[in-house]
């Protein structure tokens, strides 16, 4: 068995776009809208959700035929809740600011369902390096729809991008131009109606699902 | 007792768990297809929420905070897995429960009901219940005791089976809508949710 047979690259490439758990498998939706008012945050939760779901992946499948089946919840949740401990405290230790922006949405990665899912329905199957190659899958895939999202609502609603403002100062109203920020992009709503076309634009370009 | 209606009200409309901070969306998107199933849910939640918040509550104060087991011993670096682990338990609790008194809605609730234990909401619940207690008491948000506990929970809850109801209302009429092709099912559902979202947006103007 090779480490990067064609079925491995499989695993890894079919979540980043057919198999997207946010667009497809609608799974963890209640942190890709909530963290994605602005770039770096999104940027920062999607790191985080990759490292976590890999190594929950990896540690869940090494300990896959020991687990007993009734409490295999129970024992997920503990393995998840130690990992997203150590990411909080060091998002807390290195980048404080987002972790102040992503207040109790960090905590949340324990019940984000990409994580669950994954673990049931990948690593208690599979072998640590396909789990890995799964886990790492899976949470760029995420990622890569909290970038995308991130990136309008930030780039729409404050005129900047990473907290560079990209709209030159004279285009606005107050110094005689004529465009303005569109304040409703910064508010939960819209980050509802920007995932739907991230959808409607995603299962148009595959349509043959 | 002002306190308790000011927490009470402002948990349903304000900060709605769904509309403010989408937490528990998962089982709102898939559960929400017919009012019946999508009620028994949103009275489960409720019921989880009604033990989680005030049990992570105690657990918070009388055993997590800075110096509350003994002098400079602060633990609540373990607040995230203690959360959890009585949160499963309950769930399990309540898993049992249904399946004993109503095993319908066992069936129609699925894989659903098991899965409250990774519903955000009810985490999410008891994490911003850490975060209120640090805030000052005159705020209409700060949590100071188990009834303060209570009077959010329960608002909570009231305001995620509105909205899970609402929409499956809304999503039961829309079957015999023509929606696009690529926006049928998850699209459409999404911007349903986006414009309550915005319904709900008047409320944030509430004083009370």
């Amino acid at each position: 068995m090779s480490l990067f047979s064609k079925e491995n690259g499989e695993v890894f490439k079919s979540p980043l776009n057919l198999n997207n758990p946010v667009a497809v498998q609608v799974l963890g939706i209640c942190s890709a809208l909530a963290v994605t008012s602005q770039l770096k945050p999104a940027i920062v939760m999607g790191l985080s959700v990759t490292v976590i779901t890999a190594f929950a992946n990896v540690i869940i499948s090494l300990l896959r035929k020991t687990i007993p089946n009734r409490i295999r919840i129970i024992v997920q949740l503990v393995v998840v809740a130690a990992l997203v401990t150590i990411v909080s405290n060091i998002l807390k230790a290195y980048v404080y600011d987002v972790s102040v922006q992503l207040s109790v949405y960090v905590g949340l990665i324990i019940t984000n369902c990409i994580l669950m899912g994954r673990l049931e329905a990948f690593a208690m199957q599979n072998g640590p390096w396909e789990s890995f190659l799964d886990g790492v899958g899976n949470g760029l895939g995420y990622a890569f729809v909290l970038v995308v999202v991130g990136f309008f609502r930030e780039l729409l609603g404050f005129g900047s991008i990473l907290g560079f403002q990209i709209i030159p100062d004279s285009f606005y109203m107050e110094n005689g131009g004529l465009y303005l920020n569109n304040g409703m992009m910064t508010m939960p709503a819209m980050a509802l109606i920007l995932v739907a076309c991230f959808i409607w634009a995603h299962r148009s370009i595959n349509k043959e699902k | 007792m002002e306190h308790f209606i000011q927490l009470f009200v402002r948990s349903i409309f304000v900060d709605n768990m769904i509309f403010a901070f989408f937490l528990g969306m998962c089982s709102y998107l898939a559960v929400s297809k017919t009012v019946k199933t999508s009620f028994g849910l949103g009275v489960a939640v409720t019921f989880v929420l009604l033990i989680t918040v005030p049990v992570d509550y105690l657990l918070q104060t009388k055993v997590l905070a800075e110096g509350a087991l003994a002098e400079g011993v602060d633990l609540t670096f373990l607040a995230f897995i203690l959360f959890i682990a009585v949160i499963a338990g309950i769930v399990q609790l309540v898993e049992m429960i249904v399946e004993r008194f109503s095993p319908s809605l066992y069936a129609a609730l699925g894989i659903f009901l098991p899965l409250i234990a990774v519903n955000c909401a009810i985490m999410g619940a008891s994490l911003f219940m850490q975060q209120r207690i640090t805030m000052e008491p005159t705020s209409t948000q700060y949590i100071g005791s188990v009834s303060d506990c209570l009077a959010y929970a329960l608002g909570s809850g009231i305001g995620w089976t509105l909205a899970i109801v609402g929409l499956a209302a809304i999503r039961e009429k829309m079957a015999y809508s023509d929606v696009p092709k690529p926006l049928q099912g998850l699209g459409i559902t999404f911007i349903t949710v986006g414009l309550m979202a915005m319904a709900f947006m008047c409320f944030s103007g509430l004083k009370i």
